[in-house]
């Protein structure tokens, strides 16, 4: 059938039957309804296309626009975003959008061409979203050079719109689909100018998520649940304490057990590989396993906690300084000090870490649901020994991330258990492992001082914080930038201000936790900024105002919040009303908590929350990530808690590490207030650093008692500070 | 020896007594809609019909449900229509998307008992966890699902 234009019921059907027959549309906003993403998010590795325009942008004779996305999908909705910012240049029908994950192998090959393909720092659409909107505007420019090529006419005479180029003086239109084999010859003198932000009309749109649709009826594949031809299933446990080795392993006890097929040692931990996963965990269970642990069998948090508060004594390094704090704070008419802690957390994604690898002689597959498919491809071919130009990494969706997904350890132990049987094998963490075996968030404390002018007037600010790196290849003259973020990069205008940052490790890993840095110093930093408040004798967002003065930004996003937030109105006896605010990831965020102490019991009643992150794709996008990420924090200040002993952490699953639950959860209203002009901020992070701080100042403002430390769950709310 | 129809499908399976029903809905049958969370029926995310009543297919034994009828996310609707399918849909719920085939499968049984819940009601009978936390949303969506189902 040639000539004919593929109707977009038809298309739709045919697309939809390919993602496993799924039925849409019922009354969403905003026009995605048709645009979808496969089951399984990830391409036929090797497969050229001859309508391949150029990496990111792929138009089939259908007029099916493959865009390969060049991140992680782990719930922040970027497989959604990143394609709408490319169709907005691309000046595609949405409905003909079908965005797969990028290849980490090609990507290896040719040099970087998707970027980096790691998922953290809320990055993906600040980061990505520049290349793909000139992706997109270099495929629309030389399909429109195509167009103008048949027809003898020059380009300026066409023009793109809705996956077809027309020429404007003669009504005459091809298809994208017939352009594309010979747009993806055509080289362009110079690549094209972006939209400007006012020039954008699909960026900026409600539209509906396109994973959703799988996520509704159990189509989604997450990496636990592929399956490959001749599959074995693998459990594992890791040395509990950290560093430490397998010793001995006696396999006798498990012999003649159903289904189970080989033990596999590895140097820290040890598999038990089986036909079905419940068989390899109970025989893993049942195998006694000894371990060197060596001095850290000895270590625990009682000491850690001992050893971070101690460090803030000891010389550190400068990570910022302004004005001179020694000669500013004997001057002070008042001083106020404070010190702040925190314990370690896990991270606790609702997917526990698993991977497929399957480890042949000159090649590598390894099918796992990642932030860091670069570096998984890395470790596969480091763990493997084959060469990292053949192997694979099929990204699939993932059950959460927030940050564990970036350490990919599941990918290295995969890839090593399927060399030692031969075979592909599915190896699936138990929740127990995820939690015991994390990277965790840094146990840190910080002592602040302030110093007051005799007007109340604050005129220094000194901090001592000790934490630990979560990579020592970060550190630089004694100092890891991450540790101090949140510190050192504040707005608070102060004439001295002054941060000094003793790093300090102990023999638990460390990781990026959901906003790394920031996570716990935003709570230091918004908490002592309200003790400054009440010592000066000030409301909090008055304080916060002043030190603000020369960021007109963040007035707006106070007023908003004082007028959604309802600040300063009254409230009843037990109850009460904190704040915080905060930029990060180029977003402005603040928040209000209101909460209810009964018997010494916190209820979160009703958060909101007012962000300026400049541009958005997506309102709700930005709304739902503000949202998930505030009860992401709320769950690691009212419980979070990873407690250590004989070396190994204590907790192991959600019975012992609980986390934020319906009954948990406040009320929460979101608004959005974006500077114009002001490029796109990131929102996956923010929001879990500013409700901590929220909520410990609404306690303060409840029963008078402030909270040094982190988890408010089992702190005596019953006296004043 | 076991047999369990499964969304209206009859299975006879040669798994042992104390296999989790979760690891024979995902291993032996192929659905793996249900997912693995915790393990220890803490979480919700493998939350599965047994003769019409939810419950945690993690701490299901095999040999407890012989002879019956068991429904799965894949066989709450054959076209994503359940109402409370729909009530996701519309509130665009899932983020991760991991544990919503638990979510959505307690909140279809917990409407059947309790048609016109309350905050509180949701409260103290939903108790399945979600990460990406989206309880808002989550709670828009049982009220809507509620009204779709009492329509």
């Amino acid at each position: 059938m040639t000539n004919t234009t593929l109707s977009r019921r038809t298309f739709i059907t045919t697309a939809l039957t390919a993602a496993g027959g799924l039925a849409l549309g019922v009354g969403i906003e905003g026009p995605a309804e048709a645009a979808s993403l496969g089951v399984r998010p990830w391409g036929d590795e090797g497969k050229r296309y001859p309508g391949e325009i150029n990496a990111w942008v792929v138009i089939e004779p259908d007029d099916t626009v493959i865009i390969r996305y060049g991140r992680a999908e782990m719930g922040q909705g970027s497989f959604t975003a990143l394609p709408q910012i490319l169709a907005e240049e691309l000046e595609c029908d949405w409905a003909f959008v079908k965005p797969e994950y990028a290849s980490a192998n090609r990507n290896l090959r040719e040099n970087k061409v998707y970027g980096s393909l790691a998922t953290g720092g809320s990055r993906a659409v600040r980061e990505t979203g520049v290349m793909v909107q000139q992706a997109g505007a270099s495929a629309r420019e030389r399909l429109i050079a195509a167009a103008a090529k048949r027809w003898s006419v020059p380009a300026s005479e066409c023009a793109a719109a809705m996956s077809k180029v027309a020429h404007k003086p003669t009504g005459r239109t091809f298809r994208f689909g017939e352009l594309a084999a010979d747009a993806a010859a055509i080289k362009l003198d110079k690549e094209p100018a972006l939209k400007r932000p006012d020039q954008y009309t699909f960026i900026g749109r409600r539209l509906a998520r396109l994973d959703v649709p799988l996520k509704i009826n159990g189509s989604a594949k997450y990496g636990i649940d592929l399956e490959v031809p001749g599959m074995v299933r693998a459990a594992i446990i890791k040395c509990p304490v950290f560093g430490g080795t397998v010793k001995s392993v006696d396999e006798g006890a498990i012999a003649g057990r159903r289904g189970v097929l080989q033990v596999v040692k590895l140097k820290d931990a040890v598999a038990v590989v089986a036909d079905r996963f419940f068989r390899a965990q109970t025989a893993l269970n049942a195998l006694p396993i000894e371990w060197e642990v060596g001095a850290a069998g000895a270590a625990n948090s009682a000491q850690f906690r001992k050893e971070y508060l101690d460090a803030l004594d000891q010389k550190g390094v400068e990570a910022r300084h302004d004005g001179n704090v020694d000669a500013a704070m004997p001057m002070a008419a008042k001083v106020i000090e404070a010190t702040y802690e925190v314990p370690i957390i896990a991270h606790a994604p609702m997917e526990p870490l698993n991977a497929i690898a399957h480890v042949q002689a000159d090649r590598v597959d390894v099918w796992v649901g990642t932030q860091n498919a670069d570096l998984a491809l890395a470790l596969a071919a480091q763990a493997s020994g084959v060469k990292p130009e053949n192997v694979y990494i099929h990204n699939t969706f993932s059950g959460g991330g927030f940050g564990r997904r970036l350490g990919p350890d599941e990918v290295a132990q995969a890839v090593a258990i399927s060399k030692a049987v031969g075979k592909p094998v599915k190896l699936i963490w138990t929740r127990e492992e995820e939690i015991r075996q994390g990277r965790y968030r840094t146990q840190a404390a910080i002592r602040f001082k302030a110093g007051f002018a005799a007007d109340g007037t604050a005129i220094a600010l000194d901090m001592r914080n000790s934490a630990g790196s979560s990579n020592p290849a970060n550190v630089r003259n004694g100092l890891d930038p991450q540790t101090t973020q949140g510190l050192v990069n504040t707005a608070y205008k102060l004439p001295n201000y002054r941060v000094v940052s003793i790093l300090k490790n102990t023999h638990v890993p460390l990781g990026p936790w959901r906003a790394p840095g920031h996570s716990q110093n935003v709570f230091f930093m918004e908490s002592f900024i309200d003790e400054m408040a009440h010592a000066s004798g000030k409301d909090p967002v008055a304080l916060r105002r002043e030190l603000l003065a020369h960021r007109p930004d963040f007035q707006r996003v106070l007023d908003l919040l004082v007028e959604k937030g309802d600040w300063g109105k009254p409230m009843p006896r037990g109850k009460g009303r904190g704040v915080a605010i905060h930029e990060s990831y180029d977003s402005i965020v603040g928040m209000t908590a209101e909460v209810a102490v009964t018997n010494g019991e916190v209820k979160v009643e009703r958060v909101v929350i007012v962000c300026d992150c400049g541009v958005v794709v997506n309102p709700r996008g930005v709304e739902t990530q503000l949202e998930g990420g505030m009860i992401y924090g709320l769950s690691a200040a009212l419980f979070g808690e990873i407690t250590v002993k004989n070396g190994r952490v204590e907790q192991g699953n959600f019975d012992t590490y609980p986390v934020v639950r319906y009954k948990d959860a406040p009320k929460t209203e979101v608004f959005i207030t974006p500077t114009p002009g002001k490029r796109w901020g990131g929102v996956g992070e923010p929001g879990a650093t500013m409700i901590q701080p929220a909520v410990t100042n609404a306690i303060f403002a409840a029963t008078g008692k402030r909270l040094r430390s982190l988890p408010i769950a089992g702190q005596d709310l019953s006296g004043g500070a | 020896m076991i047999t369990i129809k499964v969304n209206g499908t009859s299975h006879q399976l040669d798994v042992e007594d104390d296999t989790p029903l979760l690891w024979v809905l995902r291993e032996e049958i192929g659905l793996t809609g249900t997912k693995f969370g915790c393990g220890i029926a803490a979480c919700g995310a493998c939350t599965v019909h047994v003769n019409g009543e939810a419950m945690r297919s993690c701490s299901v034994l095999a040999g407890s449900v012989d002879g019956a009828e068991i429904t799965t996310i894949e066989g709450l609707s054959p076209d994503s229509t359940h109402p409370v399918q729909q009530a996701w849909l519309t509130e665009q719920v899932p983020q991760c998307g991991y544990c919503q085939s638990g979510q959505i499968m307690a909140t279809a049984a917990f409407l059947k008992t309790n048609p016109n819940p309350t905050d509180a009601d949701i409260d103290a009978n939903l108790t399945n966890i979600c990460r990406c936390g989206t309880y808002e949303r989550l709670r828009r969506a049982v009220h809507r699902a509620a009204a779709l189902m009492r329509a």
